[in-house]
């Protein structure tokens, strides 16, 4: 990339100053690259990616290369270098979700939405991507559109998901957590071990 | 409790949580409406331990609680907490750092997400305590990207906190001082390894660092820090409520307390169930989550990288332990049980597995790049689409034990590990997907109404 770029674009931060200032803020003087990554979340939350210009922005703020900041970029999984949906589908696909039927839930979606892993579509509205472990194993199967989970999609909650996707709405969130999670007075033994002990 | 009173009549270590004596600690409060908030958390005896600490306490003697409570790392290494924090150097008034890893990516792992988004408080207690402990001067939490709502509820808990005079300049009226920025990952596994976190806070990619130096010696822009994981931190608040004595009265001889497991797969009632150490699998899976909903055939013991075990009573029956497991030649990891059930053909589920750790290779070293990154999955690929012969079934085992203890950092046996499980107990599996070029366990549609 060119390092001695002029802007053709009005900088992010440029009307941001307070939020650059507070991001700057949260880590030690000795420290400023480490506001890199909220830097880019903080872009990427608002363009829905990074582009080049961007990367070039936040470089000469923390004070390395657009190289550098392209080569931190890359090496994760949820940075994005070319925009993304309004509704950015993921599915997890790791073991836990896969015995919940994920590789399932996933062909749906994939046909429902007329797009293969790693697309968006046409009018920029869905993305679809098959992504590994987000910690929900004990209520898989789970997708997560942009920054929610929704968790346990059955056959049932998954067109229902995707009917109100479509209608441009995210659902309202169910929340189970599972296990022992039911509140300090239920969280107690369910049965006496002899109960269950079979073989 | 006394030392005397513990000396004189010492009583039967809690072994179940089915002992009347065991009570539910660090979980207790998880899924309870309201529980993140400060309101919620003061009201239930919160920021007790940390102000015990920090007014009746001295430093050392955190430190010395710690480290007689027994309490081991739960990130999965299982290193004891309280010697860890004693290798810090003592103060010299230049910055030192304490780094929680809340990066929790472990397939099967999910317990420091709960504590996260419904019980953040507690948490920032512990880190309060840990620094205190070790005189830190700041803290980090990192937490893994895709856990948005729990770093919102951290960033909020840590406000009112620092609102509430807990957290900043002189907390609790001490001459102790200490804040906590909370760093968002971006999706990488790799940032779980204590040195690829400290790098992807620092703004670089994460690639694991050589060690020594050890974090206490130079971690954090070169500066002496400690890394503990979210459930370490928030056990030490309940060990300076309660004692030493009392965590160390849980467990068997090398494990001590209480620890969230955790349990998916198909089982009746999946999820996180606080236990002592010790507990065996059986009780996690039979009594409380019900038991398995399909035929099994195999449990993984503590998230994917620890080896697999057969579905057979001595293997149920161990208790959940850092000694019993590694004897057994697996590891407690983070007590994420995974369910294998019969129709799972196992060669399918190792290739699942093995794109995991594919996928999350940083690409260092040439050992994990290539033979993780590569050629793994690509005979996994082969065996799974019914093309393999025979012969691949030795050269995976000669890929793998060429991997085995030649890469730089754990990924790559966290890898190989599970790959040579299931070859020791399931080959005939690989046998006969290689001999047939279709599996012996066909099922493919897995998803539930």
């Amino acid at each position: 990339m060119n390092e001695t770029h002029t802007h053709t674009q009005t900088p992010f931060f440029a009307d941001k100053q307070e939020k650059l200032a507070e991001i700057l803020s949260r880590y030690p003087a000795e420290g400023r690259r480490s506001a890199l990554m909220p830097l880019l979340w903080e872009v990427q939350r608002e363009e829905r990616y990074v582009s080049e210009e961007r990367m070039r922005e936040l470089a000469e703020i923390v004070g390395t290369t657009a190289t550098e900041v392209k080569g931190v970029m890359s090496f994760y999984s949820t940075y994005h270098d070319q925009p993304v949906g309004t509704f950015h589908i993921q599915v997890c696909s790791t073991l836990s979700c896969a015995l919940a039927g994920s590789d399932e839930l996933f062909d749906f979606l994939s046909n429902e939405l007329g797009i293969v892993n790693g697309e968006t579509t046409a009018d920029g509205r869905f993305s679809l991507q098959k992504v590994e472990c987000v910690g929900s194993c004990g209520t898989a199967p789970v997708v997560q559109v942009n920054d929610t989970y929704f968790e346990r999609v059955g056959r049932g909650r998954c067109q229902h998901l995707v009917d109100a996707l479509k209608q441009g709405e995210l659902p309202p969130v169910w929340r189970e957590r599972g296990g022992d999670t039911v509140g300090a007075a239920k969280a107690e033994p369910l049965q006496k071990p002899t109960d269950v002990r079979e073989g | 409790m006394s030392d005397q009173a513990a000396t004189a009549a010492k009583p039967a270590p809690i072994l179940s949580r089915h002992d009347p004596r065991y009570e539910v600690t660090m979980y207790r409060y998880v899924g309870v409406e309201g529980a993140h908030t400060l309101d919620f958390y003061r009201s239930h005896g919160g920021y007790e331990a940390a102000r015990r600490a920090l007014t009746g306490m001295t430093p050392a003697q955190v430190v010395d609680e710690v480290k007689a409570s027994g309490l081991r790392g739960r990130g999965g290494a299982g290193f004891p907490t309280g010697v860890k924090w004693s290798f810090m150097a003592p103060p010299d008034g230049k910055p030192r750092y304490l780094v929680c890893n809340a990066d929790e990516s472990e397939p099967g792992s999910f317990k420091d997400r709960y504590i996260l988004e419904d019980d953040p408080h507690q948490l920032v207690e512990g880190m309060i305590i840990g620094a205190y402990a070790m005189q830190m001067t700041f803290g980090f939490l990192y937490v893994r990207g895709e856990y948005y709502l729990g770093t919102t509820r951290m960033e909020v808990a840590i406000a009112e906190a620092r609102a509430a005079g807990l957290l900043g300049e002189n907390i609790l009226g001490t001459n102790f001082s200490f804040d906590i920025t909370v760093h968002r990952g971006a999706g990488a596994y790799i940032c779980g390894e204590e040195t690829a976190l400290m790098n992807s806070l620092e703004g670089l990619r994460a690639n694991p660092r050589l060690k020594p130096p050890f974090p206490a010696a130079a971690g954090m822009y070169g500066r002496p820090t400690t890394i503990n994981n979210v459930t370490s931190l928030t056990s030490a608040v309940h060990i300076i409520n309660k004692g030493a004595a009392w965590f160390a009265g849980m467990g068997t001889d090398d494990s001590k307390g209480t620890k969230l497991y955790q349990i998916s797969g198909p089982v009746k009632r999946t999820g996180v169930y606080e236990m002592p150490m010790g507990a065996t699998f059986r009780e996690l899976i039979y009594d409380f989550a019900g038991g398995p909903t399909m035929e099994p055939k195999a449990f993984i013991p503590g998230g994917s990288s620890t080896p697999m075990f057969p579905w057979e009573d001595r293997f149920l029956d161990m208790p959940m332990d850092y000694g019993t497991l590694a004897k057994n030649g697996s590891m407690l990891g983070t007590g994420g049980v995974i369910v294998i059930p019969r129709d799972k053909c196992i060669v399918d589920a190792l290739y699942n597995l093995v794109r995991f750790y594919a996928h999350e290779s940083c690409g260092k070293c040439t050992p994990c790049r290539e033979g993780v990154g590569h050629w793994l999955p690509r005979m996994y690929q082969k065996l799974v689409s019914g093309l393999g012969q025979p012969e691949d079934i030795a050269l995976l085992e000669s890929v793998a034990s060429n991997i085995k203890g030649n890469a730089f950092c754990p990924l790559a046996d966290a890898c190989i590990g599970p790959v040579q499980a299931s070859l020791k107990w399931f080959r005939d599996e690989y046998e006969y997907l290689a001999a047939n070029g279709k599996s012996k366990y066909p099922k493919n549609d897995w998803w539930q109404a």
